[in-house]
């Protein structure tokens, strides 16, 4: 068998001495690759049929449409589909609003939670803990959960607000509070794990930058806006972006907690996705809906990118 | 972890020596009381409503204002939970997607990733860099051709739906995994490699008996990232094992036709494993999404 020619000593023995051991260098080559790529094929597979494939096929079928068993060629006509459905441009709204008040809360609460909690020489571990402690909820539970407290009735909440004599809310049942309601949730169950990040990001910046911005004057806010946050400006603008992109995409809050209502006011593009694919049966339209989500995230992502990049050029 | 070392010498936002002064001792304190009760009511809060609505009659559940305890506690909400919702299937069902996604995602992740590392095949950096673009497409928008995929598989025609191997295979495809095993693998020394090689182990038995025990720490990561992921997700066995639901799945669906006590239960009860889990191994857990959140 060719492998004995290749096997371990052979190679070990040419790394040292930099002299091939005898024999064909093309069938070495070959052999070596074969056995590099079984170790590769498992997952070259499932990348293949679960990645690659499926956003060939996403494009492929956005211009197709399947009538009676048949698969034509329309063109453009899922994507003038789509743009013409009364819910997409609502979608895109409410999906865009749930991105902007999911990054004012659960961009800043994390990054301030983390600031205090390394500040502390006590509990550091139990409020760690604590934190990430829905994190690891199964995601129904935690949202069922705030279901109860955001009840406009009994509902914890209210009771809370009423305690402190002030306005209750409607919560869920309201067109205008129903998406604040949700980002509630997501930030309650989120938070921990950027938490986390922003934690172990505070503790690899040097004492001594505070150390100099105190002896030149600075106060508490100073010293955050000039040393803690140029200091972890990677991080956070690394987690803004995958903030954005996960946010873009919420699903699971929308259908368990107000089945994108009230009035349509929670339904997100990814659930319009799914109501076009599996309430209305046409995956074609659905696909055309997914390229245009690919396209715009895509997008963010580039100009992300590319503002990164022209930022660490200056 | 370098907790002690850190309070003990370097220096954070506020100077030790401001801390030290009795009007900073005091500040500390109350700070550190406010925000200890103030985290623990809200993020234990919620988990201890939850786990004494349980004990409690649907009348207490509503009542206004809440009772702290429950009056007559009652763990019959617990048990018609467990039956009506088929809690052991649902728990079951999950425990083998998370199991088997994990054992094929160390299986397969690791052998592709010491392949890229270690083995170097042609073409290996191109495979990495279409893995790693992977990473740029937004899952919820290739839900549909997945779908599509799994109900037919490609020239085989096999049909996964319903079965584990819907859940199992697409969490290989994971170019975090592959990413953050590979840039472990490379930091072990080619040259402890050749030297197993050299006394006659193949890329097996190298794996096995040297990359694998020396990498003990970041498989502990990728085997929490891989088990709470299939734990959490929510969309994908919603479309896919309508037949054999999820914890998730299966208390959603059961969600609107159960008394109040009963559902809150029922969370109760699917939430105690995984908290239990991380209870036990916070420590691991802590320490395993540092190291992997700081990939930057």
């Amino acid at each position: 068998m060719t492998t004995t020619l290749t096997r371990g000593p052979a190679r070990a023995e040419a790394a040292r001495t930099g002299n091939p051991p005898p024999g064909g260098a093309w069938r070495r080559a070959l052999t070596r690759n074969l056995r590099a790529h079984a170790f590769l094929i498992g997952a070259l597979l499932c990348f293949a049929l679960f990645t690659w494939y499926p956003m060939v096929r996403e494009i492929v079928m956005s211009f197709q449409k399947v009538r009676y068993g048949e698969t034509h060629w329309v063109g453009f006509d899922n994507f003038r589909q789509i743009f013409a459905d009364p819910e997409f441009w609502p979608a895109w709204q409410h999906t865009l609003e749930f991105t902007g008040i999911a990054l004012f809360f659960g961009f800043v609460a994390p990054f301030v939670s983390a600031i205090v909690i390394n500040e502390f020489r006590h509990a550091q571990s139990y409020l760690r803990i604590l934190v990430y402690l829905p994190v690891m909820l199964p995601p129904v539970a935690g949202i069922l959960l705030f279901k109860y407290f955001m009840d406009p009735g009994y509902g914890l909440f209210n009771q809370i607000l009423e305690a402190l004599h002030l306005p209750t809310s409607s919560w869920l049942a309201s067109q205008d509070t129903a998406m604040l309601s949700l980002v509630i949730v997501s930030t309650w169950a989120n938070m921990g794990s950027a938490t986390l990040v922003y934690l172990a990001a505070l503790q690899s910046i040097p004492g001594e930058l505070y150390e100099a911005a105190e002896l030149d004057g600075a106060g508490l806010l100073r010293r955050i806006w000039h040393v803690t946050v140029p200091q972890t400006r990677l991080i956070l603008s690394l987690m803004l972006m995958l903030q954005v992109v996960a946010t873009m995409q919420m699903f699971t809050e929308s259908f368990v907690l107000t089945g994108g209502g009230p009035q349509g006011s929670t339904t997100t593009v990814v659930y319009l996705l799914y109501n076009y694919a599996f309430s209305y049966d046409k995956f074609n339209t659905a696909a055309a809906l997914g390229v245009v989500l690919l396209l715009v995230l895509g997008a963010f992502s580039a100009v992300y990118l590319w503002l990164e990049r022209r930022g660490g050029e200056e | 972890m370098s907790k002690e070392a850190r309070s003990g010498a370097t220096r954070t936002l506020i100077s030790p020596v401001r801390l030290n002064q009795p009007a900073g001792r005091r500040t500390y304190r109350i700070v550190l009381v406010l925000t200890l009760v103030m985290a623990t009511i809200v993020f234990i809060g919620p988990l201890y409503w939850m786990a004494t609505g349980g004990f409690k009659s649907p009348q207490e559940l509503v009542r206004t204002p809440p009772t702290l305890f429950p009056e007559s506690p009652g763990t019959h909400a617990f048990t018609e939970a467990w039956d009506r919702l088929g809690m052991a299937q649902l728990l079951l069902n999950t425990v083998v997607y998370a199991g088997g996604a994990l054992l094929l995602q160390l299986v397969f992740c690791v052998a592709a990733a010491y392949s890229l590392s270690k083995l170097r095949p042609v073409f290996g950096n191109v495979i990495l860099g279409m893995m790693l673009a992977s990473m740029m497409i937004p899952a919820a928008a290739l839900v549909i051709p997945q779908y599509l995929t799994v109900l037919d598989l490609p020239l085989v025609h096999w049909n996964l739906m319903n079965t584990p191997w819907v859940i199992w295979l697409p969490t290989v495809a994971n170019a975090f995994n592959i990413f953050l095993l590979k840039r472990f693998f490379d930091s072990i020394p080619d040259e402890l490699l050749d030297a197993a090689s050299i006394d006659g182990a193949g890329p097996v038995r190298v794996l096995w008996s040297v990359v694998l025990p020396l990498s003990r720490p970041i498989l502990g990561v990728v085997s929490i990232f891989g088990l709470v992921a299939v734990w959490k997700d929510f969309l994908w066995p919603l479309i896919t094992v309508p037949a054999h639901e999820t914890l998730n799945v299966g208390v959603n669906t059961a969600a609107t036709s159960m008394p109040q006590n009963t559902l809150i239960a029922g969370l109760f009860l699917a939430s105690l494993p995984t908290i239990v889990l991380f209870l036990v191994f916070q420590r691991n857990i802590m320490a395993g999404l540092t190291a992997g959140s700081l990939k930057g």
